[in-house]
């Protein structure tokens, strides 16, 4: 079973419609149990970072997500992926939960427009195992006006919008954030989300 | 790059995809889970559904029509038509929405584009627009499906509705529309160099190239258009194939 964590914010029903469209088990919860009991974890987000931040301390699940992201697959989508990181200065400093290296900070395009939303193309930096069967041709759906700025060891993907934005990130064991909704993004999101889904397969064997 | 979008709009009536000309002569097509799956298939990059049911009843039929589409169709969903709250909007988002269209509404309450993105961000909050010429270089806004001319000069409201905090703008020409001569060339140029926020051109695509032309010619971030796919004139992916081999980046 996988764990969405709702924690309140928004399109969490996107991601359960995608895995169970897709035929993977899965269940909206706030408990402790279900996260410990789970195969793997998705942390959606929609929202801005304190807000977001200040709801998942509230549900008590933070030291839960801490320790269970060390051993199982955790993938953390849109602002569940910038959770992921140390600090977001989104409105002010805040501390997320510090699972990645790095920070959380305004896309800076004075020429462009923000929120950076629309279909992206993904430029590959590293192998993981979340592309299996992707072509080097993938546009994935994005929709942030603050992006992470993390250590190239743990980049796997960025686009280009003016400058790189942070696409998807992992810690190269368990934890994985992308960025972009693969809930959203056609078959290019939901072979990223079976993938997702297929290691707690593995995990289980 | 963000890759130029093409969006298929599905006009609803009572649970049905309905296509007017022009606004008038509405005709049945077909069931629309239906529609917005194929056209998830072509490759389209986001799908509308215009609400065109006045009744409550019809309102629910519509958010069931969203809850089963998202479902299965995993691109982004606009509703649009008869949204006048932030209920209504909050409603549609849960329905599974991702994003709601509001328009006569707006033009009569501008304060529902500013409450909708305080609660639930700008990128959720599209307005669509129906404007008319009236000079060269000068056009009105319409409401009520391009019934009623409100006088309001088209350029001073979209600058408007961007400081409202309005995500993005779908405009529709009314003197385009079901015409099928092309986008509204003049219009869009007006309105994307007026405003910093996605334009989405609507209104009057009858051929092949009428999308790579917009694109080309202005700075609008994507294309719609309804009954062209509707009648199975044009396939999306015919639509992307084309715009490629001009160099335009599209998904």
């Amino acid at each position: 079973m996988i764990a969405i964590v709702d924690y309140g914010a928004g399109n969490i029903f996107s991601v359960k419609n995608a895995l169970d469209y897709l035929g993977f088990e899965n269940k909206l919860t706030n408990k402790t149990q279900d996260l410990i009991d789970a195969d793997a974890i998705i942390l959606p987000g929609v929202g801005a970072f304190p807000w977001a931040m200040e709801k998942l301390n509230e549900s008590g699940l933070v030291d839960t997500i801490k320790d269970q992201s060390k051993r199982k697959p955790f993938l953390g989508i849109c602002l569940g992926m910038q959770l992921l990181f140390e600090k977001s200065y989104e409105f002010e400093e805040c501390d997320g939960l510090g699972l990645l290296k790095g920070k959380v900070d305004k896309i800076d395009e004075p020429d462009l427009v923000i929120p950076h939303m629309g279909w992206n193309k993904l430029e590959f930096t590293q192998n993981c195992p979340l592309f299996e069967g992707l072509s080097d041709d993938e546009y994935v759906y994005f929709v942030h006006s603050y992006k992470a700025f993390c250590d190239d060891e743990n980049l796997y993907a960025y686009c280009d919008y003016g400058h790189r934005v942070t696409a998807l990130v992992s810690d190269g064991k368990y934890i994985y954030g992308a960025q972009f909704h693969p809930e959203k993004s056609g078959q290019t999101g939901l072979k990223i989300l079976e993938n997702f889904a297929k290691l707690t397969v593995k995990e289980g064997e | 790059m963000l890759a130029k979008r093409i969006i298929p709009c599905l006009d609803v009536r009572d649970g049905k995809v309905v296509k007017g000309v022009n606004f008038e002569g509405i005709k049945e097509v077909g069931d629309p889970v239906q529609c917005a799956y194929e056209y998830n298939l072509q490759g389209a990059d986001e799908i509308v559904f215009y609400d065109i049911t006045a009744s409550h009843e019809g309102r629910g039929v519509m958010l069931d029509v969203v809850r089963d589409t998202a479902k299965k169709v995993f691109v982004p969903l606009t509703v649009g038509g008869g949204i006048k709250t932030v209920d209504d909007i909050r409603d549609t988002l849960r329905a599974g929405a991702d994003k709601v269209s509001v328009n006569s509404q707006a033009v009569q309450n501008p304060q529902l584009i500013k409450n909708g993105a305080d609660v639930f961000g700008s990128q959720c909050i599209c307005v669509g627009i129906d404007a008319k010429k009236i000079a060269d270089n000068k056009w009105t806004v319409y409401i009520n499906g391009g019934r009623i001319d409100m006088g309001i000069d088209l350029i001073d409201w979209v600058k408007q509705i961007e400081q409202l905090g309005a995500g993005e703008i779908c405009l529709n020409s009314i003197d385009t529309d079901g015409v099928r001569g092309g986008f509204d060339l003049p219009m869009l140029k007006a309105v994307c160099s007026a405003v910093n926020i996605p334009v989405i051109a609507s209104g009057g695509a009858g051929k092949l190239a009428d999308f790579a032309e917009a694109f080309i010619e202005t700075d609008c971030s994507a294309a719609l258009a309804a009954s062209l796919f509707h009648f199975k004139e044009l396939t999306v992916d015919q639509v992307k194939a084309d715009c490629k081999s001009k160099s335009i980046i599209v998904r």
